[in-house]
């Protein structure tokens, strides 16, 4: 019974806890309870949804029982499950993190929180791109307060470029399902695919443009090269716990590029130019994002700039578009999103001991806990960088192995080189951040428990990845072999003559 | 009147692109907005434009597709939602950082940090 309603679950948990959070008025202490108690069950529900993904199968959920491509559908793959779970123990990290005073500084921080989760749970298990919008309107939404939370100018000045940008997607997004609706007649992803494959003539023309417009909404979220330009500022701007989950956003922005590719595309003979540009724009978004980071003077401006890297390592994977380089880059992926929330959490804690410095990368005062600080973010970069013993190494190593020997000559070059630029940029700053910093006497702020857990909880990720490398890229490569199925079969549970309009 | 349908949008779509390149909040505002409308109007027809189709089976010859009219009622919905939240937004901004501008600054004066 629980398990046939499993799918849905990540969307109803996280709006049950948002509309508690939000319509009861409960004093902080029971706020913050409710926040962490949904997410953590949430994680647990995450983990029952990876062992149900598992088997496998790819279950659909039709909502209202209206069967597809009729209704709307939810779709579990472990894809899917894969994101869920990691958007869970994210959030558990942010919450805890933020538990420990941050949210404080706003109203209904945790409400929205959530409803941020059940906007992403939402995009990653929906089956359906009309349903897939509006998700992305529910997390964008929540996101915009979120990045507000707390207020001041630089947020302000900032929120408003995201929010303006992110109304051009959405307008968009619209563009793009309106011609593929009406090029196709179906919003069924999977159904979507298959139609797409059987058009000639105007129509194939036609959904062709819809779905290429999709391609550059999702580029829009996920950062490539030329609709990058809002992501640091913006990240820069934001509220750690915040800033921390959005580590996941441009990772919504690669899973539905993913998705498009494997579903939509696939079969039809725009598929190889959007690789081709997918991989042109990854490149260029990972060179210049390394420039960036060189150029940051800031720790926060740099996390982001490195952020910007990983997205640029991702989206190169996704152009390559083999089973190899899709493994890879679901493992990397993982690995990025938890380290740039860390190291996003843990400038936070720097700025609160450096007084009037903040992460300006100048000197400053002394940190009060040095040592412990220093030991997090000397943790925390070389799984940024991708040095060995932790899993960047072994993920990076996995994309570079993963590239053709033609495709491998620009990866390796770039890859590497970012690597280095990191390393330099991440070795400055922890320098002039805990060394070159003596000017007067410490503060006595110092690390709360909750912040400590947060920090941690998200840095275990990093050695467990490491430890259990052998599970996890097994189920990479299967989750990578299913998606290339479903290129292949892309059968829907009933496959029903739909209404051509 | 398919002619007219695609000139409007076209149209809409035009000036608030226009709009929306502009330096101060207001026009980006009213850009946005009428680019939703125009996307509004562009989903309404997605499912073929048609006269006397009532959108029921039986009611007409030829039922019209309603699942247009879902969506761009989730549409409007949506963008009526964001529409006012960017406003309240470039109030915001207007009075934290003293000036309308889209980059929070005037002419050639450093961004505030």
């Amino acid at each position: 019974m629980i398990a046939q309603h499993l799918p849905i679950l990540p969307i109803l948990l996280p709006m049950l806890a948002a509309l508690v959070l939000l319509g009861l008025r409960l004093d902080d202490a029971r706020q913050r309870l409710v926040s962490i108690a949904a997410t953590a069950l949430l994680v647990a529900l995450a983990c029952m949804l990876l062992q149900l993904a598992g088997s496998d199968e790819i279950r659909h959920y039709a909502l209202g029982n209206w069967q597809a491509p009729f209704g709307i559908a939810l779709t579990l793959d472990r894809l899917a499950a894969l994101m869920v779970l990691l958007t869970a123990v994210l959030a558990l990290g942010c919450v805890t993190f933020a538990c420990a005073g941050e949210d404080a500084q706003g109203s209904h921080f945790h409400g929205l929180f959530q409803l941020q989760l059940m906007g992403l749970n939402g995009a990653f298990l929906t089956g359906d791109l009309f349903n897939l919008f509006v998700f992305f309107e529910i997390l964008l939404l929540a996101s915009y307060a979120l990045l507000m939370h707390g207020g001041g100018k630089a947020r302000v000045a900032a929120g408003l470029h995201y929010v303006v940008l992110n109304l051009i997607g959405s307008a968009l997004f619209l563009v793009a399902l309106g011609v593929l609706y009406g090029a196709t007649g179906t919003l069924n992803m999977l159904d979507m695919g298959q139609r797409m494959a059987a058009l000639d003539g105007d129509r194939a023309a036609l959904a062709t443009t819809g779905a290429l417009l999709l391609v550059v909404v999702f580029s829009l979220k996920a950062a490539a090269l030329p609709l990058y330009f809002w992501l640091p500022r913006t990240y820069a701007a934001a509220p750690a716990p915040v800033a921390a989950l959005f580590a996941i956003m441009t990772k919504v922005g690669v899973y539905a590029l993913l998705r498009v590719e494997s579903l939509i595309f696939a079969g039809t003979p725009a598929s190889a130019p959007v690789q081709t540009w997918l991989w042109v724009a990854g490149l260029a978004t990972l060179a210049l994002a390394t420039l960036g980071a060189l150029g940051a003077r800031d720790l926060r401006m740099l996390v982001a700039y490195l952020v910007l890297v990983s997205v640029g390592a991702l989206l190169a994977a996704v152009g390559m578009g083999q089973r190899a380089s899709d493994a890879a880059l679901l493992y990397y992926l993982v690995h990025s999103t938890l380290v740039a929330a860390a190291l996003f959490l843990i400038a936070e804690l720097v700025d609160r001991q450096r007084g009037q410095a903040g992460t300006r990368l100048v000197c400053g005062r002394r940190l009060n806990q040095q040592r412990l600080l220093g030991g997090l973010f000397m943790v925390a970069a070389i799984g940024m960088v991708g040095l060995p013993p932790l899993s960047g190494a072994l993920g990076k190593l996995w994309l570079l192995q993963a590239a053709g020997s033609e495709q491998g000559l620009w990866l390796w070059a770039l890859l590497l080189l970012a690597t280095l630029a990191a390393l330099i940029a991440l070795s400055r700053a922890g320098s002039v951040l805990f060394w070159a910093s003596h000017k007067g006497k410490p503060g006595n702020q110092r690390v709360r428990a909750g912040q400590l857990i947060g920090v941690l909880w998200l840095l275990a990720g990093l050695p467990l990845l490491t430890l259990f490398a052998g599970p996890i890229s097994g189920y990479a490569e299967a989750t990578a072999a299913q998606l290339a199925l479903s290129e292949v079969v892309s059968t829907p549970p009933t496959t029903g003559a739909g209404v051509r309009p | 009147m398919e002619a007219l349908f695609a000139g409007v949008v076209g149209t809409l779509t035009a000036c608030g692109l226009f709009l929306m390149l502009r330096g101060r909040t207001f026009p980006v505002i009213v850009g946005l907005t009428l680019l939703s409308y125009a996307v509004n109007l562009f989903l309404f027809s997605m499912g073929g434009l048609n006269t006397h189709a009532a959108p029921v089976i039986g009611e007409s010859l030829s039922p019209s597709d309603p699942l247009p009219q879902a969506l761009v009622l989730t549409a409007i919905v949506i963008g009526f939602a964001m529409t006012a939240f960017v406003v309240i937004l470039a109030i915001r901004a207007r009075s934290e950082l003293g000036n309308d501008h889209v980059d929070g600054k005037q002419g050639d004066e450093e961004p505030p940090r």
